[in-house]
């Protein structure tokens, strides 16, 4: 079957427009997670919907608004991240690990509690980047502009205290403020994307679009850019190549984006050993 | 007519239940090139953050330039030069342009955008401190020297009145150390730089700086260098040999 026939496919159409889409917010928010070493927090922010999705059910929200419903808990979940980590003097990754298990704890118990739902919870762990729908299509281009509006307004901010807090707090800039920007665009991205490709790929593209172009990347537009790049050829691939093979088209990105990072490891290695 | 740029009063510093600073006070006006010494752990570099706000005070007044560090909003008016940068990454992927170009933000409105200006003063801060060629580089690729000449970089170029340098040549050989020196005392006579040095390095502070403050959680002196090696009162303090040390290693 040959590409072009592959194409015609509408539900092939949608997965390429969101996916490419959330590939691209994930990488982007990815570089500054990564080098903040809060790579993690895409899975632990994953772990608190569950919770959340698992308390709006049993508050008897309509399944098909569970996801919007979970908003706000995730939003203060990812607040409760940054707090630790600022007041508490906890290493980012602790602080994950608290919220994230505190979260998947809590749906587990909600779900024991109320005798099973009539949805499968884990269904929203999980999605199918294959049965994306037109309304998911919408959510991920709405959520697409409103976080690449917010990077691009914030970039130089954002910039500064990934280099270093202290020397952005001496420039004038709110630390406070802009790190709760970046955990908020963080937190929406996972609760609105999860539904539509599964936390697993949330996950990934989170984290290895930015370590791979950490490893080519010769300034920190050039990372962003190589990460959003890497993103999108493993979302391409994933999605072709998957179908080709009839294989799992998420599992299939996450192993396109560890060849990708393998590659870019070899060039850097390669680069070096030349000089 | 000097004006006051900085200004500490009862300033007392605690981490936990141990006290870092007591009692400091002291003021510097525009024009001041102020060198504070003081051995290893005696609270020189806490004091540098506290009166940037960087670390809490338990008490004390701090203002710069006239206003209540709390309410201060001014900061294209300070360049801050830290001993080691608290969070930073050997594989940041910033070029030394980037990173001189962060030393542009304070005060601008956001997105904070540079402007070709901008791009200008970036250039000749970069040829100012001999960094022109190695501009494209990651600043985790350069060496020690070449890393805080880059950061000093980044705190001269918004053209502060006040530079704050937090040992700036503890990574730099002699002759890289001396051109440094030679520059902030440019910047101090030429441009009117008003500049305060945490250091180590006492010959330095006896060539350069206008003003000497001893600090050992709190201040013992506060005066010139030849008022310190002639005062009695440090003789008895440091003893002779000790003073000697510090006096004539110039």
């Amino acid at each position: 079957m040959g590409i072009g026939e592959i194409l015609s496919f509408g539900f092939i159409q949608r997965a390429l427009i969101a996916g490419t889409l959330i590939a691209v917010l994930c990488s982007v928010l990815g570089v500054f997670l990564v080098l903040r070493r809060l790579s993690l927090i895409g899975d632990g922010l994953a772990h608190v919907t569950f919770g959340s999705v698992a308390l709006s059910l049993i508050m008897g929200v309509n399944p098909l608004y569970v996801t919007v419903a979970a908003i706000p808990l995730v939003m203060l979940s990812s607040l409760g991240i940054l707090k630790l980590t600022e007041k508490a003097r906890i290493y980012g990754d602790a602080a994950i690990g608290i919220v994230s298990s505190l979260g998947i704890a809590g749906g587990i118990v909600l779900a024991s509690v109320a005798g099973g739902f009539n949805v499968d919870l884990f269904s929203y762990l999980f999605g199918n980047i294959l049965a994306v729908g037109n309304t998911d299509m919408i959510i991920a281009a709405i959520l697409f502009a409103v976080v690449l509006l917010a990077v691009t307004f914030f970039y130089r901010d954002l910039f500064a205290i990934t280099f270093d807090e202290d020397l952005a707090q001496c420039s004038g800039i709110r630390t406070t403020t802009i790190n709760t920007v970046l955990v908020l665009m963080t937190a929406l991205t996972v609760v609105l994307a999860m539904k539509v490709v599964g936390i697993m790929l949330i996950s990934a593209l989170l984290i290895l679009p930015a370590v791979s172009a950490l490893q080519v990347a010769r300034s920190f537009k050039a990372t962003i850019i190589a990460s959003c790049c890497f993103a999108m050829v493993s979302v391409m691939i994933g999605i072709f190549g998957s179908f080709i093979m009839n294989l799992p088209t998420g599992g299939f990105i996450v192993l396109v984006n560890f060849m990708l990072f393998l590659l870019a490891f070899a060039w850097k290695y390669m680069r070096k050993s030349r000089i | 007519m000097p004006v006051e740029l900085l200004n500490i009063e009862g300033l007392w510093v605690r981490y936990n239940a141990a006290e870092v600073l007591r009692q400091i006070s002291f003021r510097v006006n525009s024009g001041d090139y102020v060198g504070i010494v003081g051995p290893n752990g005696s609270g020189k570099s806490t004091l540098i953050k506290a009166a940037l706000g960087l670390v809490g005070a338990e008490s004390g007044k701090i203002t710069l330039f006239g206003a209540p560090l709390d309410r201060f909003t001014d900061w294209r008016r300070i360049g801050y030069l830290p001993q080691r940068l608290r969070f930073f990454n050997p594989n940041f992927p910033a070029t030394v342009e980037e990173i001189v170009g962060l030393g542009l933000l304070a005060g601008r409105r956001l997105p904070r955008k540079l402007t070709l200006e901008d791009r200008q003063t970036i250039e000749k801060t970069l040829e100012l401190m001999g960094i022109t060629d190695i501009r494209k580089r990651i600043i985790g690729e350069l060496s020690g020297g070449q890393q805080q000449r880059v950061l000093l970089a980044r705190a001269v170029v918004g053209g502060p009145e006040l530079l704050i340098l937090d040992e700036p040549t503890t990574a730099l050989d002699p002759e890289t150390r001396e051109r440094f020196y030679s520059l902030l005392s440019n910047l101090n006579k030429e441009h009117g730089a008003t500049v305060i040095l945490v250091t180590h390095d006492t010959s330095s502070i006896g060539t350069y700086a206008s003003r000497f403050i001893y600090v050992d959680k709190e201040i013992i002196f506060d005066g010139t260098f030849d008022d310190f090696c002639h005062s009695e009162e440090m003789t008895n303090l440091f003893g002779e040999y000790a003073q000697h040390l510090i006096c004539h290693r110039h």
